[in-house]
């Protein structure tokens, strides 16, 4: 038996997060990710996906590169390489966007917050060195780029993630999807401020928590002790954005797909569709305008065997497609995945072929997400 | 009968000229919750060290390697409608498929328990 295991990687130095040990003493099993030791799972993969969508999990991605971009004209400099509406984002607002190489491609997704300093980024662990020598490269010098190597970065996410965060952190239920702050915690008298958003990677309702690598775990530890609270693993956070549709970068989005194309048009905002003026612009507007000639889409998938990525996508004898992630959805009980599909191929209910090990799998087009995404949405009914 | 072990974690039990493969409860642990296991059909011809059977977690497929050479009886059935039981029962109720050997010489190759044992414990 041999595993070909996705998550591992062929770094030049494994590293250590913060909460390494945290992790070990939770019984997790560490794999390597982007360059570090990460827990895979605690209790298992399955078990920690339900958990997470009834209950609440607590997510280590410190990985993932926290940045602060700084100096006059940040948002308007920034702008030059994402297509979203930067300088109209308003302090303790984000937005999700794309990192632009010069023909348009992805060179990664990230989170944008504009805060009183200038702009906090969180972009992927995998490429953060890459994207912090783009940015340096491309931006002007009056802009810094500072790397908070000495923050971690929980996630915690699902239905009870607001009551167990509330009670470690009062006032954070104040916020509503995709606003942040700053919030104190710990003793009145020596309180230490967290940068925290409600937002996350599952679809559910969340927070993601910046906090100081050395208070890391006092602070895992007591979102542990609610009662609402396990530690989830980067298997079953895979699973939960699959479910929920969203794109894992290097898997389904890379510097060979242009936004429109990556059903990514959102993040497009509507002062760039007009006015353009960022990488790629020329390519990707015309995307929009025309559509792109594939585009990534939802696949649901007929019987039980997990189709992934790799595999190729038929229509009768032509491929028309490719797989770029897959695997078993375990809130629908049944495979799920995510691919590109060429134009004339990808409407909703087309009904196409996969190829596994030399055979023929039915796959349906799928509207996504495959789960419905429950944020907590300013204005909406909650 | 004799239960033998591989090093890529397969087991088989030999009773005669028969035996039953299956996958040990070290490796059903390092692979996590098994969604999907694809069989051999009977009369497929194996080949020691060749591919013989499909086993997936909710994270990846792994190969499932013929320990010996031989010639399918049946595959286990009961793992299409319940593919935990490679969790559940590895060892036992979650056997892969029985094949019928064609040089028993092969066995001498392979570990029994408390060689496996200490292999597993080596990693």
């Amino acid at each position: 038996m041999s595993e070909e295991d996705e998550f591992e990687l062929e770094p030049i130095e494994i590293l250590e997060l913060p909460l390494d040990a945290w992790h070990r003493d939770k019984g997790a099993r560490m794999v390597q990710f982007a360059g570090y030791h990460m827990p895979i799972q605690y209790e298992g993969i399955m078990a920690e996906h339900i958990w997470t969508r009834d209950n609440a999990g607590l997510f280590d991605v410190s990985h993932m590169g926290q940045l602060m971009l700084t100096g006059d004209g940040v948002a308007e400099a920034l702008e030059a390489m994402v297509p979203g509406d930067i300088s109209a984002l308003q302090e303790g607002k984000m937005r999700y966007s794309l990192l632009l190489a010069e023909d348009g491609g992805v060179l990664d997704d990230m989170m944008i917050t504009a805060v009183p300093m200038g702009l906090y980024v969180v972009v992927n662990g995998a490429v953060k060195w890459d994207d912090m020598s783009y940015l340096r490269e491309y931006l002007p010098d009056e802009i810094t780029i500072n790397h908070m190597e000495d923050r971690a970065l929980l996630a915690l996410q699902g239905p009870k993630a607001v009551h167990a965060l509330k009670r470690v952190v009062p006032g954070v239920d104040a916020l509503y999807f995709m606003e942040a702050g700053s919030f104190f915690w710990g003793p009145k008298t020596d309180p230490e401020p967290l940068w925290i958003s409600r937002s996350g990677y599952t679809g559910e309702d969340g927070f993601e928590i910046s906090v100081p690598a050395a208070h890391a775990q006092k602070l895992a530890d007591q979102l542990c002790a609610q009662p609402e609270v396990r530690p989830i693993g980067l298997g079953a956070r895979d699973s939960l954005r699959l479910e929920a549709g969203l794109p894992l970068y290097g898997h389904d989005m890379s510097p060979d797909v242009e936004p429109v194309e990556a059903n990514a048009a959102f993040a497009i905002s509507k002062r760039r569709r007009v006015e353009g003026g960022f990488a790629g612009a020329e390519r990707i507007l015309n995307a929009l305008a025309k559509g792109p000639a594939r585009k990534l889409v939802g696949l649901s998938v007929d019987g039980k065997m997990p189709v992934r990525e790799g595999a190729p996508i038929f229509a009768g004898e032509a491929q028309v497609g490719i797989i770029t992630s897959g695997g078993f959805a375990p809130s629908l009980g049944a495979p799920i995945a995510m691919g590109y599909v060429d134009s004339a191929h990808n409407a909703s209910g087309t009904a196409l072929e996969a190829e596994v090990r030399g055979k023929r799998v039915s796959v349906t087009v799928a509207n996504l997400p495959f789960i419905p995404h429950h944020y907590h949405r300013k204005g909406a009914n909650t | 009968m004799t239960r033998y072990f591989t090093e890529d974690h397969e087991w088989i039990e030999v009773d005669g000229d028969s035996a039953t493969v299956g996958i040990t409860h070290y490796a059903q642990s390092q692979l996590g919750d098994i969604v999907f296991a694809e069989v051999p059909a009977a009369g497929a011809t194996l080949k020691k060290g060749g591919d013989a059977a499909v086993v997936e977690s909710v994270k990846a497929a792994s190969d499932v390697y013929a320990p010996v050479s031989g010639t399918v009886i049946e595959g286990n059935d009961a793992l299409e409608g319940d593919p935990a039981l490679v969790n559940s029962d590895p060892e036992g109720e979650g056997w892969f498929f029985k094949l019928t050997l064609s040089d028993s010489s092969e066995l001498d190759s392979l570990m029994n328990a408390a060689a496996y044992q200490a292999f597993v414990d080596g990693l």
